[in-house]
C-alpha cells in the first residue's frame, strides 16, 4: 500500500479508553445506532477515495439532532476526534476515519421534512440522497439541480459538506447556490439554524462558509434546498470529434459566445469505450473525443441554442452530430456519463482527479495530463465537466502492485499542480479532503492558510472535527 | 479494490473466483442506494459494499465465520438489485454464494437458528411433506401471537402467518394437455414442476400447460425432476443444493437426447434464476460440468419463451394490472418489460409502482428467517402497489405473491394466469370471486 499521505498520530489518551468510550456511547445511543466489535468497523475504514484505510473506534449511527448533538458534546469533553460521513462515497477520501475517531454516520437520518412549492423548497435531513430529493418532487414538476454523478447514493449531508457539483451545474449552480438553511450541531452539541427560506440573511453568510467546510466546522443534520421547476424539454446532444483539442477548443468557444446549455460534458476515447461498453447509450466509437451538450427549454429555445452550438462546432470540424430521439436514449446518455467512474472498475483500478482550470487553458492541460500519466507508465481516461473547466482524468492503475499505485498517486500530484499552475485549482466538487491535502500548499500561501484555519478554530478550537483533512498536518497552529 | 490472498489461497478455484470479483469492486457505494436492507437499516454492514468487506476480511484471512459477519450477510435478501445497480459489474451474487457456504461449514448457529433451517430444508423442497406441513400448519395458526412474542420462535410465527388460509388444489401434473388441434406443432418443451409452488399455487403451470397447448407447444414434465436447490442453495446448503442441480440435469438431459427439448419452462423465476446457473454451480464436478451448461442454456423464463411466439395483440379490456417485478426475474435474469409487453399485448393496462427495484421481502425463505425486515418490505412494497390503484397485481414468481397477498387484498396472480386467461382459458378463480 502506498502511503505518502500521513494522517494525524491517534491520540494514546482516546485509545486507552477505548472500552469506557463505548459503554458511554451506549448510554447515548440505542444498540442498533452503534458499532463498536471489530469485525463491524472494518467496512467503515475508508470511502470512495480506497487507497487510504483506517480502522475507527467506533460508528455511531443517529436518528435524531438530539443524539448528534449528545455524541459530539460527549467527544468535544474527552477529546475525540469525530469524523462526520454520509454515505462514504467521497472520492477524496472527506470520510475515512481514523484510529481514535468516533465516525458519526447520518446513513439513518433519511426523511424528507417538508416540501413546501410556494417558497421553491425542501427540508431534509442530512442523510437523504440527491437524488431522492429530486425523485420525490418529479411527479409535481419539480428537481433539486446540482448532481454529482455519485447523486443516486451521495447524501445531501456530504455535498454541503463537499459544496458538490455536478453536470447540470453549469446552468444551475453549485450546491452553495442551492443550498438555503442548515441546521448545524457544534462541537459541544449546540445546535443552530443558518439561512432559511426567505432571501439572503441578515448579519455575515455564515451558510455560505458552511457549505463546503468538509465537515469541520460543525455536522449539518438538516438542509433546506431550492427547488426548480423542471424545463418544458430537454435534449442531449452528442458531439464527436477527431481530437480532443478540437473538442476543447469547441467548448471554450461555445461559453466565449455566451451560450450557457445546462450541461456541457467531455469524454475522451478512453472513456467513451468504458461507458459504452457499460450502457450502451449509442456514444460514437469512431471518435477522439466527445461532447455531450444538453440545452432545455421550449422547442424554438432549444432549437435556437443548438443551432448556434452546430455551428460552432462546426467551425472545429464536429464529425458527428447526434440528437437524441427519445427520453430512454436521454437517460442511457446520462445513464453512461454517470456511472463512467464505476464503469471504469471494470478495466483498471482507478484515482479520480478533480482540478479546475480556466478554459482557454481546456487543451493544454488534457495535453499535458496525457503526457504526465504517460511518464509514469499509466493509462488516463478523462470524462468531466468542459463548460465549468472541471477536469476529471481518471488514472488507472492497479492496486495490487505497489509501484503503480504509488506511480498513480504521484501523476495525480502531478497533474493537480498543473491545474494550479494553469490558472485554475485543486479541487472543482469533490473537496479536498485528505487527498489533496498536502497540495494545499501549492494553492495558498501560509498567511492564506492561516486566517482559514484561524476560522476553523472559532468553531472547533480543539480541532476534533475531521482533523487529518483539509489543511497540511505541518504549520498547524 | 486491492486484495491479499496468498498465492496458496489463489490455488482454490473458488477463492480465486471471488479474488476475482473482489477485484473489480471500486467501492464506490452506489450499490447501497438500492439495497433493500440498506435503504431500510441505515447501516452501511447492511449493505451490499459493507457485505463484501466483511466477506473480503473473512476470506483473505482464511477464518471461520463469526456471529457479526453472520449476522449481516444472513440479512442479504439475495434479490441482487446491487448487481443491476452496479457500474464495475461486481459479481456479488457468487461473492455471497461462497460466503454462504463457507458460514455453512464454519459457524455454529444457535440451536433454534438450526433446527428451523433443518426444518425449511426437510419440508419445503419436498412437495408430499410441504403439503403435510401445511394442513398442520394452518391448524398451528392461532399460536402466532404468541410465538411472535418469544424472539427464537419469531421465524415459526413467520411461517405460519404465511400459510395460505385455502388448500392448494392437488396438481394435475400427469395430464399435460396436447396441442390444441387445428394449430400445428410449435414446439416442445419442458415444464419445471418444482417444490413449493406445485403445492401452494399449482393453478399457474396448469395455466402455462393451456396457455402453451393452445399456441401448439407440447409441454412435458421429465421424469425424476423436482426442487431446482434454490431453497438450500441461498441457507449456503451447498452440498444438498448441488444434488438437487445434478437430479435436474440427468431429469432434462435425459429428456433433451432421447425425444427432443425447445426449452425447459420455468414459472417461478427465483428457481429459474438458480437453473440458469446450474453451469456455473457444477463448474467443478468433471461428470456434470457440461451437461449442467447445456440445462442452463436451454431454460427460460415463461416470459421469454412466450415472447418468441408472437401472440397476437388482442383488444384493450377494462382491467388494470400492478406489475410487480420480482427480484429474480428484473435482476437475477434480467428480464424487465417482457412480462409488461405480454401483459399490454393481452390488452391489460399495466401499470408500475414506485420503487420497482425493491425486493418485497420473500426472498426464499428470507421472510420466516428475517420475519421483522421482510414485514418492513412488504408493506413498503404493498404501499407502493396500492399506490396504483390498480385492479389486480401480476408477478412471475410464487414467493413474492404468497408475501404480497399477505399483505393485501387485491388479488395477485401469476402473468402467466392472466395471459391464459386472456387468450382463451378460465377465469382465473382469484377476480371470479372478486
Amino acid at each position: 500500500m502506498s502511503q505518502a499521505i500521513e494522517f494525524l498520530v491517534p491520540r494514546e489518551s482516546v485509545l486507552s479508553r477505548r472500552a469506557a468510550i463505548i459503554a458511554d456511547l451506549a448510554d447515548l445511543l440505542p444498540p442498533e445506532c452503534l458499532v463498536h466489535e471489530p469485525r463491524g468497523l472494518a467496512p467503515f475504514e475508508t470511502d470512495a477515495f480506497i487507497s487510504y484505510r483506517r480502522v475507527p473506534l467506533a460508528v455511531a449511527l443517529p436518528r435524531t439532532t438530539t443524539q448528534v448533538a449528545a455524541v459530539l458534546k460527549y467527544c468535544n469533553r474527552y477529546d475525540i476526534p469525530v469524523v462526520p460521513r454520509g454515505a462514504g462515497t467521497s472520492l477524496s477520501g472527506g470520510a475515512i476515519p481514523q484510529e481514535d475517531a468516533v465516525v458519526l454516520c447520518l446513513s439513518k437520518m433519511t426523511r424528507i421534512l417538508e416540501v413546501d412549492y410556494a417558497n421553491r423548497a425542501a427540508t431534509l435531513q442530512a442523510g437523504v440522497t440527491n437524488l431522492s430529493i429530486s425523485e420525490a418532487v418529479g411527479i409535481d414538476g419539480f428537481f433539486y439541480a446540482p448532481d454529482p454523478s455519485s447523486q443516486l447514493a451521495c447524501t445531501i449531508g456530504g455535498n454541503i459538506g463537499m459544496n458538490s457539483g455536478g453536470a447540470h451545474c453549469l446552468k444551475y449552480g453549485v450546491t452553495t447556490n442551492n443550498l438555503l438553511g442548515v441546521k448545524l450541531v457544534l462541537i459541544d452539541g449546540t445546535v443552530i439554524d443558518l439561512g432559511g427560506k426567505h432571501l439572503d440573511a441578515a448579519g455575515y453568510d455564515l451558510l455560505g462558509l458552511v457549505c463546503g467546510s468538509e465537515g469541520q466546522l460543525g455536522v449539518v443534520t438538516e438542509a433546506t434546498v431550492r427547488l426548480i421547476a423542471k424545463p418544458e424539454g430537454v435534449r442531449p446532444v452528442l458531439f464527436g470529434f477527431e481530437t480532443c483539442e478540437e473538442a476543447g477548443a469547441c467548448v471554450t468557444d461555445i461559453i466565449a459566445a455566451g451560450i450557457i446549455p445546462v450541461a456541457i460534458e467531455f469524454m475522451d476515447k478512453a472513456a467513451i469505450e468504458i461507458c459504452e461498453a457499460f450502457a450502451k447509450a449509442g456514444y460514437p466509437l469512431d471518435v477522439g473525443a466527445l461532447l455531450i451538450v444538453e440545452v432545455e427549454g421550449s422547442e424554438a429555445e432549444m432549437d435556437a441554442m443548438l443551432a448556434s452550438i452546430v455551428e460552432i462546432a462546426g467551425r472545429h470540424g464536429v464529425k458527428t452530430v447526434r440528437q437524441c430521439q427519445s427520453a430512454t436514449e436521454a437517460a442511457l446518455i446520462w445513464k453512461g456519463r454517470k456511472s463512467a467512474f464505476g464503469a471504469t472498475g471494470r478495466i483498471a483500478d482507478y484515482i479520480c482527479m478533480d482540478g479546475t482550470v480556466p478554459l482557454g487553458k481546456l487543451s493544454y492541460v488534457l495535453n499535458r495530463t496525457s503526457e504526465i500519466v504517460e511518464s509514469f507508465g499509466l493509462r488516463v481516461a478523462n470524462v468531466f465537466h468542459a463548460g465549468d473547466g472541471n477536469m476529471h482524468p481518471l488514472i488507472l492503475f492497479n492496486a495490487n502492485d505497489p509501484i503503480e499505485a504509488a506511480n498513480a498517486e504521484a501523476a495525480g500530484n502531478e497533474i493537480l499542480k498543473l491545474c494550479v499552475e494553469a490558472g485554475g485549482c485543486l479541487t472543482g466538487e469533490h473537496g479536498v479532503g485528505i487527498e489533496k491535502r498536502d497540495l494545499m500548499r501549492y494553492q495558498y500561501s501560509q498567511a492564506d492558510l492561516a486566517q482559514q484555519m484561524e476560522v476553523r478554530a472559532a468553531f472547533d478550537e480543539k480541532w476534533l472535527l475531521n482533523p487529518s483533512k483539509v489543511f497540511p498536518l505541518d504549520g498547524r497552529a | 479494490m486491492q486484495t491479499s490472498f496468498t498465492p496458496e489461497q489463489l490455488a482454490d478455484p473458488q477463492i480465486a473466483e471471488s479474488e476475482k470479483i473482489l477485484r473489480r469492486c471500486v467501492h464506490c457505494g452506489f450499490c447501497t442506494a438500492t439495497c433493500p436492507t440498506y435503504v431500510t437499516l441505515g447501516n452501511e454492514l447492511d449493505s451490499p459494499r459493507g457485505r463484501i468487506y466483511l466477506i473480503k476480511e473473512m476470506l483473505e484471512n482464511d477464518r471461520p465465520a463469526d456471529e457479526e459477519t453472520v449476522t449481516h450477510i444472513d440479512r442479504c435478501l439475495s434479490c441482487l438489485s446491487c448487481v443491476s445497480t452496479c457500474p464495475s459489474g461486481v459479481d456479488y451474487m457468487h461473492l455471497v454464494d461462497h460466503a454462504r457456504a463457507h458460514i455453512e461449514k464454519t459457524y455454529r448457529r444457535p440451536l433454534s437458528d438450526r433446527l428451523i433451517r433443518s426444518l425449511l430444508a426437510k419440508i419445503l423442497p419436498y412437495p408430499a411433506r410441504f403439503r403435510t406441513a401445511l394442513t398442520l400448519a394452518r391448524l398451528g395458526r392461532p399460536l402466532v401471537p404468541l410465538f411472535g412474542r418469544v424472539p427464537a420462535l419469531a421465524p415459526l410465527a413467520a411461517m405460519l402467518a404465511l400459510v395460505p388460509k385455502a388448500a392448494g388444489r392437488r396438481a394435475s401434473r400427469s395430464v399435460p394437455e396436447t396441442p390444441g388441434t387445428g394449430s400445428q406443432k410449435r414446439g416442445r418443451v419442458a415444464i419445471l414442476s418444482g417444490c413449493a409452488q406445485s403445492v401452494l399455487d399449482p393453478g399457474i403451470n396448469a395455466a402455462t400447460h393451456r396457455l402453451l397447448a393452445r399456441f401448439g407447444v407440447e409441454v412435458v414434465v421429465a421424469p425424476g425432476e423436482g426442487c431446482c436447490g434454490a431453497l438450500v442453495h441461498h441457507m449456503g446448503r451447498e452440498d444438498e443444493a448441488l444434488e438437487f442441480a445434478r437430479r435436474n440435469v440427468d431429469a432434462w438431459i435425459g429428456e433433451m437426447d432421447t425425444n427432443g427439448l425447445d426449452a425447459i419452462i420455468v414459472t417461478a423465476s427465483g428457481c429459474g434464476t438458480t437453473i440458469k446457473d446450474y453451469g456455473r454451480m457444477l463448474r467443478l464436478d468433471p461428470l456434470y460440468a457440461e451437461k449442467a451448461g447445456r440445462v442452463s442454456a436451454l431454460a427460460r423464463d415463461i416470459s421469454e419463451y412466450l415472447s418468441t411466439l408472437d401472440l397476437p395483440v388482442l383488444e384493450p379490456r377494462r382491467l388494470s394490472v400492478a406489475y410487480h417485478s420480482a427480484c429474480s426475474l428484473q435482476h437475477g435474469q434480467k428480464i424487465t418489460t417482457l412480462p409488461k409487453n405480454l401483459l399490454k399485448a393481452a390488452g391489460f393496462t399495466v401499470r408500475e409502482p414506485a420503487e420497482g427495484h425493491l425486493c418485497c421481502g420473500s426472498a426464499g425463505t428470507y421472510n420466516i428467517l428475517q420475519p421483522e425486515i421482510s414485514g418492513q418490505l412488504k408493506a413498503r412494497k404493498v404501499r407502493n402497489i396500492e399506490a396504483t390503484k390498480a385492479d389486480v397485481i401480476a408477478a412471475g414468481n410464487i414467493g413474492c405473491m404468497t408475501q404480497i397477498a399477505s399483505g393485501t387484498a387485491i388479488p395477485i396472480l401469476h402473468t402467466v394466469e392472466l395471459l391464459d386467461w386472456a387468450y382463451g382459458g378460465p377465469e382465473p378463480v382469484k377476480l371470479a370471486k372478486g
